[in-house]
């Protein structure tokens, strides 16, 4: 292990169970990635390991009602499970606590994980307790479930893991909030495996709004099988360096597989979004469109990866990734990755950066809106095509909310 | 008499990339009531008189003064200058995809109230509003709820700035060649809304190339602009005998 990752975690205790006990010997054989990595290539990592950081549970109430969106709601501080501050019906969505010699014990639990991936393997290691939610088949779920990670105090690192299992032609959606009460320089390292069933339905709706000095990793392992449809939004609005690292093997026959991606910043965060959608066999359709409004002297970085498999043919494949540069400083870098190894296919993929329409902002003027005003609806209507796809007005009301506090927007 | 609403006395402006003179010593008075028409062949500053009095960048005042009702209005912004009353319907309005007609609209006439220290205007009278201005141009609901222009025809384009103009309440109108293009229908639709909105308290100035719309709004005063100065000034008759002659005449 290098110095610096071995200083990183130097204050985590390794469980006694065999599945954490392995991940860290494994991660003993690993070591942070630099930018001479192909996936790392525009993000540094040092605002991030040159923090120290120790693990801290928090006993505090905490009142967290303006983001709390949906009638069933799991609460995490610090990447302990606070079933003090949870509130769920057990009746729509099965939910356990669990370590992981009971998790080791699920079929698909930990299987799709790359295993030289250093921050998804740290995760194995020192995660406290897996939430797993399973959703039973044919189970239709009016309302989300939605799981509030909070973000509390300082130098802190937070190993969330969470596994849902979505049944066969079932229905639901889970929402994500990354949020932070009273918290600077920390880290959170979270990991979501997803199991979508034959026919199954499944949004997930993420919004991460971390503090400015704190960190956010996510890694995220999706296995579609046929029939099924799946959707992922994610929506970043602060945060010092926020990295997504979605991946989803499509396995089945005729499914739907869609990710949206919204990142408004102003300061110096790096948002980095990269993706991967694992084509493996015929007739599907998947669908991806991020846009960034960047500010100040913040960093985005979108990698779009699209594999269509050799024998994968009939694939609809589209991703879009629209930038706005609002500062002379701030930056993107854009890559569109395809990887066609099928000869009957459609993919498509295009990257727009720009600056906002300066005739479009005169007209608005002249019509008595202030500048700033008008510079705010434009960005607006131009993230307003993401918004539109969380499909839940209480997120999209709270994704508003956020925007108006964060970033002066009114509606 | 009649209040003096809009007076531009000597006004001299260049294009600020090319330093090049486009207005040189432009004088115009407009008074409550009065309808005013501008003519002048390609090149004479029509355009840049429009986005000289509205504010738009690009532009550098060199000399002389503009006043809307009696204050100094060059060193307002755009908005700010909507705020006092100003209102241009533009020659190529502008696409704004996502943002929406009514919306931005309420966001505009609220900010406007909110300037003039006026309660906001309630969802309820906004909508009843809408559907009285709207109708004033013929301007089908649904355009009015469509994004700003996007997809709209030449001729729905122009009847929104109308639309606009309808719900702004502007004291003094700048219409810049808002005829070019429209068919004979679309002409008489705009020119009928502007005709309702006109009264004592409001001016509308008609920037045109075309003697026609004046057969439908009828101005009381026509100017002729060349080379960056008002040089000739009548009434509507003027209008016909440019038609007929065209500008050379006047050198």
């Amino acid at each position: 292990m290098s110095d610096k990752l071995n200083n990183f975690i130097k204050n985590l205790d390794v469980s006694a169970a065999k599945f954490q006990q392995m991940a860290a010997e494994r991660l003993g054989n690993l070591d942070f990635p630099t930018t001479k990595d192909e996936y790392w290539k525009y993000t540094r990592l040092g605002k991030l390991t040159k923090l120290e950081l120790s693990k801290s549970a928090d006993p505090d109430r905490l009142n967290l009602t303006k983001h709390i969106i949906s009638n069933d709601y799991l609460v995490v501080v610090n990447g302990f499970i606070r079933e003090d501050l949870s509130q769920y019906s057990k009746l729509d969505f099965e939910i356990d606590f669990l370590g992981s010699d009971r998790m080791s014990e699920e079929a698909y639990f930990d299987k799709g994980l790359n295993k030289k991936d250093v921050f998804s393997s740290m995760n194995s290691a020192f995660f406290e307790k897996v939430i797993s939610i399973k959703i039973g088949a044919s189970k239709i779920n009016e309302g989300p479930l939605q799981i509030i990670y909070v973000s509390k105090g300082d130098h802190i690192i937070s190993n969330t893991r969470l596994y849902i299992e979505s049944g066969k032609s079932s229905q639901s959606e889970i929402i994500q909030t990354f949020i932070e009460k009273e918290s600077t320089n920390s880290f959170t390292n979270h990991v979501t495996e997803v199991y979508v069933s034959e026919n199954a339905h499944l949004r997930i709706n993420k919004a991460q709004l971390e503090d400015d000095t704190n960190s956010l990793i996510t890694t995220e392992q999706i296995h579609q099988e046929k029939n099924s449809v799946f959707k992922i939004n994610t929506v970043t609005l602060s945060g010092a360096l926020v990295r997504n690292n979605i991946n989803i093997a499509v396995a089945g026959q005729n499914c739907e597989t869609h990710m949206n991606g919204a990142i408004v910043t102003k300061n110096n965060e790096t948002i980095d979004n990269h993706t991967f959608v694992d084509h493996r066999v015929s007739n599907c359709v998947s669908h991806e469109n991020y846009k960034y409004v960047l500010g100040g002297k913040s960093t985005g970085v979108f990698n779009g990866r699209v594999v269509v498999q050799k024998d994968a043919q009939v694939i609809n494949a589209y991703q879009k990734n629209d930038n706005i540069l609002l500062s002379d400083f701030a930056k993107i870098n854009s890559k569109p990755e395809l990887e066609i190894y099928a000869d009957d296919v459609k993919c498509s993929h295009g990257s727009t950066t720009g600056q906002l329409d300066e005739d479009a902002i005169f007209y608005l003027q002249t019509r008595g809106i202030a500048e700033d005003n008008a510079k705010k609806l434009l960005v607006r209507a131009f993230v307003g095509e993401v918004i539109e796809s969380f499909e839940n007005e209480h997120f999209e009301k709270y994704i508003n909310t956020q925007l108006e506090l964060i970033h002066g927007w009114k509606n | 008499m009649s209040k003096t609403l809009l007076d531009i006395k000597n006004l001299h402006a260049e294009i600020e990339e090319e330093g090049k003179a486009i207005l040189k010593g432009l004088n115009l008075t407009v008074k409550a009531g009065e309808v005013h028409a501008i003519m002048g062949p390609n090149g004479a500053g029509k355009s840049t008189l429009a986005s000289v009095v509205s504010g738009k960048d690009g532009y550098e005042v060199t000399d002389g003064t503009v006043e809307m009702d009696g204050a100094d209005i060059l060193e307002l912004d755009p908005d700010e200058r909507a705020k006092e009353g100003l209102f241009l319907a533009f020659q190529y309005p502008v696409e704004i995809p996502g943002v929406s007609n009514i919306n931005f609209l309420r966001t505009a006439l609220n900010e406007i109230k909110e300037y003039r220290q006026e309660e906001p205007i309630s969802a309820k009278d906004f909508m009843a509003m809408v559907r009285e201005k709207s109708a004033l141009v013929d301007l089908d609901a649904k355009l009015a709820s469509r994004s700003v222009n996007e997809g709209f025809s030449g001729g729905e384009k122009k009847r929104n700035e109308i639309f606009q103009m309808a719900m702004l309440e502007p004291k003094v109108a700048i219409l810049d060649e808002t005829d070019s293009g429209l068919d004979i229908d679309a002409l008489r639709i705009v020119a009928a809304g502007v005709n309702k909105l006109k009264n004592e308290n409001n001016a509308v100035i008609l920037i045109t190339h075309y003697q026609r719309l004046l057969d439908y709004i009828v101005p009381d005063f026509v100017h002729v602009l060349a080379d960056g100065q008002i040089v000739k000034t009548g009434d509507k008759s003027l209008a016909l005998e440019l038609e007929e002659k065209g500008y050379d005449w006047l050198n």
